[in-house]
């Protein structure tokens, strides 16, 4: 049967068309739908990341996002939902983090511009680490080619553009992002964008040296 | 001979409140007598739960602490709690509470499976992924991908249907439990479906 290309796509269309809908209505099924809006996504966003957007230590360490760079929170919302970040969780986190571009703009502004006080239960690192992970924060370990972090990430750890903010970030969360880094960032080697930059950073440090800054890092304000 | 009385009385308020303890129960630890003696009544011989009283075996020992404080100080605030926990926990110390919660916390325990089998997929598909087109959050993400809770975060996994169910009614319905937590935010925004399948996946997790 001859079939011309245009005729294919007409029904391909629909078919495609059908299948979203299908899927909508079934999540519609049993609850009531509002129209998406900032308030209803922010309010979303800080069942996990805390009324300020301060962060939590669930099951799982939640990252504090708010005072946050707007650039890095669109860029992570963006590798959620392209699978170049975060498979390792038994969370889909690029379905809890489905969000359009524009939302994704919208509560990137809204917490960035958010200064949380210091969370008073947030899990900080120990305190006797906390010399040591400056002097690796603002020197860097020469002897094992980790540089200062203090480089690209400011030296009060506030960040700027596309490289986070760190300071006040929580102690359990650094340690697991920068221990599993290979293995949850950049995972498509076109998606790895700045993620790609601190791959041979975060392998070349050791356990105990990831503590220190990220012990460090925890009592930044 | 007063002191001692005296002494003797401010340790026994301390522990066991208005509770005698009789008899000689050899090597049992403190707040397993405590809970023999006060909370099996209720809550099971074996800390497993009873009808509305939920399932205290396992449970995280921050939250059972937490539960007994909120109970105290009446933010915890729902009928039955009202009715039955409140006069409990105005008679439990807090050195009380926190052999109970050690000894409970340290029981195995065995679920619930009282729920409708026919939902667990859907509720599981819930309970992992939350709901983002209706706002709802993956409950993962806090209670663990099997129920297991964490510090003050309970424990889930095999707590009864009906206990489940009516406390994620009762955040709907404007009780409490405890400050500053986000269920109330999450639960309101639970369908009575989303509910009935969440219950149901939960109450047969190990």
């Amino acid at each position: 049967m001859k079939v011309s290309g245009y005729g294919l796509a007409l029904p391909a269309a629909m078919l495609v068309l059908a299948c979203s809908v299908n899927a909508a209505a079934v999540d519609q099924r049993s609850r009531h739908h509002p129209a998406p809006s900032l308030g209803g996504k922010v309010g979303y966003c800080t069942d996990c990341h805390g009324a300020s957007g301060q962060g939590y230590r669930g099951y799982y360490p939640i990252p504090r996002i708010g005072g946050q760079t707007s650039e890095y929170l669109e860029n992570q919302l963006r590798a959620f939902v392209e699978r170049s970040r975060g498979q390792s969780m038994p969370v889909r986190l690029s379905k809890v983090h489905a969000l359009s571009p524009a939302m994704r703009a919208s509560l990137a502004g809204h917490f960035s511009d958010l200064e949380p006080k210091p969370f008073t239960r947030a899990p900080r690192g120990p305190r006797n680490l906390v010399a040591v992970g400056q002097k690796i924060y603002e020197q860097g370990v020469p002897e094992a080619n980790v540089p200062a972090c203090a480089v690209c990430h400011g030296p009060e750890a506030a960040g700027a553009g596309p490289n986070p903010r760190l300071a006040g970030q929580l102690y359990p969360y650094t340690v697991r992002v920068l221990r599993n880094w290979t293995r949850e960032r950049g995972l498509h080697a076109s998606a790895q964008g700045t993620a790609g930059v601190m791959a041979p950073i975060a392998q070349s440090m050791s356990k105990d040296q990831i503590a220190a800054v990220a012990a460090y890092l925890s009592y930044l304000k | 001979m007063k002191l001692i009385r005296s002494t003797l009385a401010s340790l026994a308020l301390v522990f066991t409140s208005n509770v005698a303890l009789a008899g000689d129960w050899g090597s049992t630890s403190l707040g397993e007598r405590l809970a023999h003696r006060n909370c099996a009544w209720c809550h099971g011989t074996s800390g497993q739960g009873f009808a509305t009283a939920p399932r205290l075996a396992g449970q995280t020992r921050q939250y059972i602490e937490n539960q007994i404080a909120s109970s105290r100080n009446h933010m915890r605030d729902n009928p039955k709690t009202q009715a039955f926990m409140w006069g409990v926990a105005a008679l439990t110390s807090r050195e009380a509470a926190v052999h109970l919660a050690e000894y409970f916390s340290s029981l195995s325990a065995r679920p619930a499976n009282d729920g409708n089998e026919r939902l667990t997929a859907e509720g599981r598909a819930l309970y992992r992924d939350g709901s983002p087109a209706a706002n709802i959050p993956s409950c993962v993400v806090c209670h663990g991908p099997n129920g297991e809770g964490r510090a003050e975060i309970p424990r889930l996994g095999g707590l009864s249907y009906r206990y489940l169910k009516r406390k994620l009614e009762q955040w709907g319905e404007g009780y409490h439990a405890t400050a500053l937590v986000p269920m109330p935010g999450i639960a309101t925004k639970l369908s009575a479906g989303d509910i009935e399948a969440i219950s149901s996946y939960l109450s047969f997790v190990e």
